[in-house]
């Protein structure tokens, strides 16, 4: 597959005014020739007034979406202006620009490409519904796209022009849609799914929840989220209904 | 007339003018009113014609009649109940796409250098 000659990067941003205009500032250096997008996903603090300080184009979602809503608004902007690639970095600084390169090189060979944590480098331990969750994740989408996965929920990923079109027009809003569902739909449109290891940073706040009620029910909502992958009708064919 | 006729004849007029009051107030949409005018004015035939109940039940074979009104009062609910998430999800996709078009056309009315 031929590379990418126009990449945008896609950050969405929800209260992220502390940490947003360095995450644009390493993607610029990172990317020079790729142009930076930011949706802010109607932010309480002043993420909007930060995104504009920067030479990043803005989109101001009016009611706040999720994840999935703001990146759907971004793959609707970047069909719209023509660009055949897309990168979603997060606002918060935990992806490091510098390993975008490598992800887009990556889409030589896969439609989507997934940037993810070392496997088997976890500094605490997961135990009990997580665990399996995090492993019934692993195993169902390797199994699904036929690629080597084990970090399927990682928000740092870039999609090629075909994939692009696709989630503009079947992007889930729902939690673990945007990162579980999408998988499931992109290899039930026959495109090709990579993996590409990267380091993470800390995060600014907030420790994945160890309680085993809550571990418990995201177990459920990862098999909700596979299952409805499987179930959903998407439209597959090619250049049809986008509103764009 | 014993008082449970009257009561519940009276329940289902009420229904009825509530719901036509609310169309010519245009504060009711066609499809959701002719659902519960329909409701209402079974309400008042049975009121009139309670035998219309056991006549059914007995077809049906069902011991008590008042089983089969309760029976089919649930599953219209229950239908109801489905279609209003069936409108509310397609009203939350449709806020969805007019939020990120809302963004997009914010977006280039303030014209940031537009990409080429």
């Amino acid at each position: 597959m031929p590379l990418p000659s126009r990449v945008l990067v896609v950050i969405p941003a929800f209260n992220e005014e502390a940490t947003l205009a360095g995450v644009v500032e390493e993607v610029r250096a990172a990317l020079p020739s790729a142009d930076v997008l930011v949706v802010d996903d109607c932010s309480a603090d002043a993420t909007r007034a930060v995104a504009l300080t920067t030479a990043a184009q803005v989109l101001t979602l009016p009611i706040n979406l999720g994840v999935g809503g703001a990146m759907r608004a971004g793959f609707r902007y970047a069909l719209r202006y023509g660009y055949d690639a897309v990168l979603q970095v997060d606002g918060d600084g935990q992806h490091d620009p510098q390993d975008a390169p490598r992800l887009i090189a990556a889409l030589a060979d896969a439609d989507l490409v997934i940037g993810a944590r070392f496997a088997g480098t976890g500094d605490y331990d997961v135990r009990g519904p997580r665990r399996w969750a995090m492993r019934l994740l692993a195993r169902t989408l390797s199994r699904v796209t036929g690629a080597r996965l084990t970090d399927a929920t990682s928000g740092f990923r870039v999609c090629n022009g075909r994939t692009l079109e696709l989630f503009a027009r079947h992007y889930p809003a729902e939690y673990l849609g945007d990162t579980v569902e999408t998988l499931v739909i992109v290899a039930r449109a026959g495109l090709t799914v990579a993996q590409v290891p990267v380091t993470m940073r800390d995060r600014a706040g907030g420790q994945p929840s160890q309680s085993p009620v809550r571990a418990a029910v995201y177990l459920l909502r990862v098999v909700l989220a596979l299952g409805l992958g499987r179930l959903r009708r998407y439209d597959f064919a090619e250049g049809v209904k986008v509103p764009v | 007339m014993n008082d449970v006729k009257i009561v519940s004849l009276v329940g289902g007029i009420a229904i009825v003018l509530v719901m036509v009051e609310l169309l010519r107030r245009r504060q009711l949409k066609e499809k959701y009113a002719v659902l519960w005018l329909a409701v209402a004015l079974a309400v008042a035939v049975l009121a009139v014609a309670p035998g219309l109940l056991d006549a059914v039940a007995g077809r049906l074979s069902v011991a008590d009649p008042v089983n089969l009104l309760l029976f089919v009062g649930m599953l219209v609910l229950l239908s109801v109940c489905v279609h209003l998430s069936w409108e509310c999800s397609r009203l939350e996709d449709e806020t969805r796409s007019l939020a990120e078009e809302v963004a997009l056309l914010r977006n280039q009315v303030e014209q940031r250098e537009p990409p080429s």
